[in-house]
């Protein structure tokens, strides 16, 4: 049978960010997928040569504007490793907030646009409503809905005070009742079943020796977390990873979804430990050495590899995001496939070129 | 401070991979480091179990080193960044993009089938790329 090249992307309907992918198909089956990076590349992790070492917070925190706390948290805390600042315990707990305030916002961001790949529009609508009650409480907690600038070297810079505590938790009283009304549809409308079991399998073995990482890798049965390392205020509060074993497009989705429910009980938890009222420590002195460091982003383990030498300007800073390291299970299990599945299985990775395009 | 690494060359990297990842690792990614004008290293980390094993590897820059995609089908997106950023070549990589992962239309056009007109400033186009 003749073989042909369909390119998908760099710019697609269901693709808000450019990746390319060469799909070679035979009839409506594809066989082979190329990816094709670099549209946007933004050679971020080369400023740390121009931009001293506190600059490079604001520099981290866009690599990823959905992500961006998460960015700067692991960064900060690498800095700290190598300075040996010990960080108050207030501070990480609100490190840890809102830190997952930023998971549950990117996953129901995620969860909306999966839906929209599908053509569930009214899903979609569903779900972004319920992300604004999340954004609100970034901006009205950080003074910003995206990129909240809250991570410093040595703690946070900003505070939450007994009103916006009791806000946040009637505001996430209300989000959980909202998302638990969404639940059946999207878990068991015949629509989303339909388009999303038994579709984009990739196997526990094959997702570990592929290098998945995040939602991609426990959807596949492997209940790993970066979470689990106990950094930020995870030390103190209850975590299990959330896994599933069927490793399809639906036990990807319904990873997303479990955390973001989690992800109210981890704010919860938090919130209630926030105690002391300091929030930094005194920095004294420059990063020197070596260190890696991990966290949990919302598509999975991110790892900053730094290296100072005494200086304000740090050496290297070499940045591993999630989504670079689940482009090789996507070109894995792609092969196979109907040409129509391409969208859903491209966004059941929900890749993040931004993060990709350091 | 300095992380744990084992060192290794570029004679032994291959064995050693495919010792880690008969021992049940997998590999979260490759670091390169610029040290000085001729020289850089290379650092190969794994995991198992959330515990980190660093491999560290010294070579010239502009040098050539076996690639480990052949082992770890993973490897191959990392080998090519760092091949485009470092000028590092990777013996054997199962998937060579031969320094153009980043896709720039300046280095190669012939890749881009969409941007087949030249722009100017003012808004009007000025000639066929390709």
């Amino acid at each position: 049978m003749a073989r042909t090249v369909i390119p998908f992307g760099p710019q697609h309907p269901v693709l808000p960010e450019p990746i390319h992918l060469s799909l070679v198909v035979e009839d409506e089956k594809v066989v082979e997928a190329l990816p094709t990076l670099g549209y946007v590349h933004r050679g971020l992790e080369l400023l740390a040569c121009k931009r001293d070492y506190n600059q490079m917070i604001q520099i981290v925190e866009r690599v990823c504007g959905i992500c961006s706390m998460i960015h700067s948290l692991c960064y900060c805390q690498g800095i700290e490793e190598m300075m040996g600042l010990e960080v108050p315990r207030r501070a990480r707990m609100l490190r840890t907030v809102w830190s997952e305030l930023h998971r549950m916002h990117s996953h129901l961001l995620w969860l909306g646009l999966f839906a929209d790949s599908f053509g569930f529009e009214a899903l979609f609508m569903q779900l972004w409503k319920i992300r604004e009650r999340i954004m609100d409480l970034n901006e009205a907690t950080t003074g910003n809905r995206v990129i909240v600038s809250v991570n410093v070297v040595g703690g946070v810079r900003a505070d939450l005070d007994e009103g916006q505590i009791r806000w946040i938790k009637d505001t996430l009283v209300e989000v959980e009742a909202d998302l638990k009304k969404l639940q059946s549809t999207i878990m068991n409308d015949s629509t989303v079943c339909r388009r999303t079991k038994g579709i984009g399998v990739l196997t526990k073995q094959a997702a570990y020796e592929l290098g998945a990482a995040g939602p991609m890798l426990r959807g596949s049965g492997v209940a790993q977390d970066m979470r689990q390392l106990k950094y930020a205020g995870f030390d103190e509060i209850a975590f299990e990873p959330i896994s599933e074993p069927d490793g399809d497009c639906w036990a990807r989705s319904t990873v997303r979804w479990r955390e973001t429910l989690q992800s109210i009980d981890l704010v919860r938890q938090a919130l209630d430990r926030l105690d002391g009222t300091d929030l930094t420590v005194k920095v004294k002195g420059k990063p020197e050495g070596e260190v890696i460091t991990r966290v949990e982003q919302p598509r999975g383990e991110c790892l900053y590899y730094i290296k100072g030498n005494g200086d304000k300007f740090l050496e290297r800073v070499r940045i591993r995001t999630p989504t670079f390291a689940n482009i090789p299970p996507l070109a894995a299990i792609l092969p196979g496939l109907d040409f129509a599945d391409v969208p859903v299985v491209v966004l059941s990775i929900d890749p993040c070129i931004s993060c990709t395009e350091r | 401070m300095s992380i744990e690494t084992t060192p290794v060359t570029p004679a032994q990297i291959v064995a050693e991979v495919t010792k880690l990842k008969a021992d049940g690792y997998r590999l979260v990614t490759m670091s390169s480091v610029e040290i000085d004008a001729e020289n850089m290293e290379i650092l190969y980390h794994f995991d198992k179990d959330l515990k980190l094993v660093n491999l560290r590897m010294s070579l010239k820059k502009g040098g050539s080193v076996p690639s480990i995609s052949g082992v770890l089908f993973t490897a191959f997106l990392v080998e090519n960044e760092i091949c485009d950023q470092f000028g590092v070549s990777f013996e054997g990589l199962v998937l060579d993009y031969q320094g153009r992962l980043l896709n720039d239309c300046t280095q190669t056009p012939q890749s881009s089938p969409f941007c087949r007109l030249l722009v100017k400033s003012s808004g009007t186009v000025a000639k066929e790329v390709l």
